[in-house]
């Protein structure tokens, strides 16, 4: 039924109720998704300028400057890992959508699976670096970036672990599947960030 | 603009709109850097069109029309918000309800700050617009005038919208400051609400600057 249909049918007068419409006032779960994405652009965006400001200033021949080196490769692998848990995690979304709850399931473990892979493949790289933070301003920035991002992967993985948890106590229904849903949007988020990261720090 | 992490589908096909963007600008940047400098530029402009400057693909709202199931009086409906009690409107409701059986609804959109209206803090607004809206009233009722209000919506067309599906007036006057000093012209809320609704429209300006200076004698 069209709207005016609905004014038609239910005016002044009418049998029924004014029909529900929609208030110009934004709704407070997508004000929180705003002011949630608008204060990590903000953390990010700290660190980021931090990160150009070293670069620009002094001004290096070369980039990472020397004797640093970053494990570029080690990091694509990574980079494919954390994209890849993405996509299970967007699998795991669909399957709880369609009532496939071993799809949930086994999307849900891969994509823990690999995010905690990718958080202990950094660690590990950071060991094997062979510079600390307080080594130079490079050192500084690159592990203060890599490193916000991979307290957001951490946070990212506890919240994976509930879910699977919860996914394997038979929580969740195609009808009821906001938790997933709101832990597929952040893990999605963090990978995001973590392209931003790789393609500044170690690409260009 | 819609939010790109409204649903998870959402931010998973964002996930692979961010790798083919940045992919592109490291390609470029593999050839020349200054290539990739402008691959990012050019990027970087279309995305900004694409989200903010391009017609949203959102269909008009659906045209309202009031039902007209009261045949032995008019419903006339009032929007204004600071011009509520200004002489000119008084004076048009008045002439308007000369002869007949009036109904008359005046709405106050409770106009707000984006930032407050953002965070829903709009007590401060309301009590604003009731405040002019109860003078109103009396002024109304004073004439002889069979007058109600209500504080509405801080969009004037949603609280437009609002009231024709409650009230289902047969005229609507919606009163702005003179051009140049209305933000509601300005937003073309006049000539949107005359698109948007089935009813006829009267606008009427309100100079209260000019009702406020002492006449000459």
């Amino acid at each position: 039924m069209s709207a005016a249909a609905e004014a038609h049918g239910h005016g002044h007068g009418g049998d029924h109720p004014p029909p529900i419409h929609y208030s110009s006032r934004v709704s407070p779960a997508i004000l929180g998704m705003f002011l949630f994405i608008a204060s990590e652009v903000m953390l990010f965006g700290s660190f980021f300028t931090v990160y150009f400001f070293d670069r620009v200033v002094a001004n290096p021949p070369e980039w990472p400057p020397p004797p640093f080196e970053l494990p570029v490769f080690v990091a694509f692998v990574n980079t494919c890992i954390l994209v890849t848990s993405s996509f299970t995690m967007h699998w795991a979304t669909t399957a709880i959508k369609r009532g496939n709850r071993a799809g949930l399931q086994a999307g849900l473990v891969l994509t823990f699976l690999m995010g905690l892979t990718f958080l202990l493949t950094q660690a590990i790289e950071y060991h094997r670096l062979g510079f600390n933070t307080g080594d130079h301003a490079f050192a500084s920035t690159f592990f203060g970036l890599t490193g916000l991002h991979g307290g957001h992967v951490f946070v990212g993985l506890s919240i994976l672990l509930v879910m699977t948890i919860r996914a394997f106590r038979g929580h969740f229904s195609p009808d009821h599947h906001h938790g997933v849903e709101i832990g597929g949007i952040y893990w999605h988020f963090v990978d995001i960030m973590w392209i931003v990261v790789y393609v500044t720090v170690y690409l260009l | 603009m819609r939010n790109p992490f409204r649903s998870e589908a959402d931010a998973y096909r964002l996930v692979w709109l961010t790798i083919a963007y940045f992919a592109l600008i490291v390609l470029a940047s593999v050839i020349n850097v200054w290539l990739g400098v402008a691959v990012f530029v050019a990027e970087t402009a279309a995305i900004v069109w694409w989200v903010f400057l391009r017609r949203s693909d959102t269909p008009p709202p659906p045209r309202i029309e009031p039902s007209h199931t009261h045949e032995d009086e008019r419903r006339i409906l009032v929007v204004a918000n600071e011009t509520v009690g200004g002489r000119r409107l008084l004076e048009c409701i008045e002439r308007k309800s000369e002869g007949v059986a009036e109904k008359v609804l005046v709405v106050c959109p409770a106009l707000n700050s984006p930032l407050r209206h953002w965070v829903s803090d709009e007590d401060e607004a309301r009590a604003a617009a009731q405040r002019r809206l109860d003078t109103s009233i009396a002024s109304l009722r004073a004439s002889g005038v069979d007058a109600t209000g209500e504080i509405g919506d801080g969009d004037p067309l949603q609280a437009i919208e609002d009231a024709i599906r409650t009230f289902d007036p047969d005229e609507v006057i919606v009163s702005t400051h003179p051009e140049g000093r209305s933000h509601w012209l300005e937003r073309g809320v006049v000539d949107r609400a005359r698109s948007r609704f089935h009813v006829p429209l009267t606008h009427v300006v309100v100079d209260l600057s000019a009702e406020a200076a002492p006449s000459e004698r």
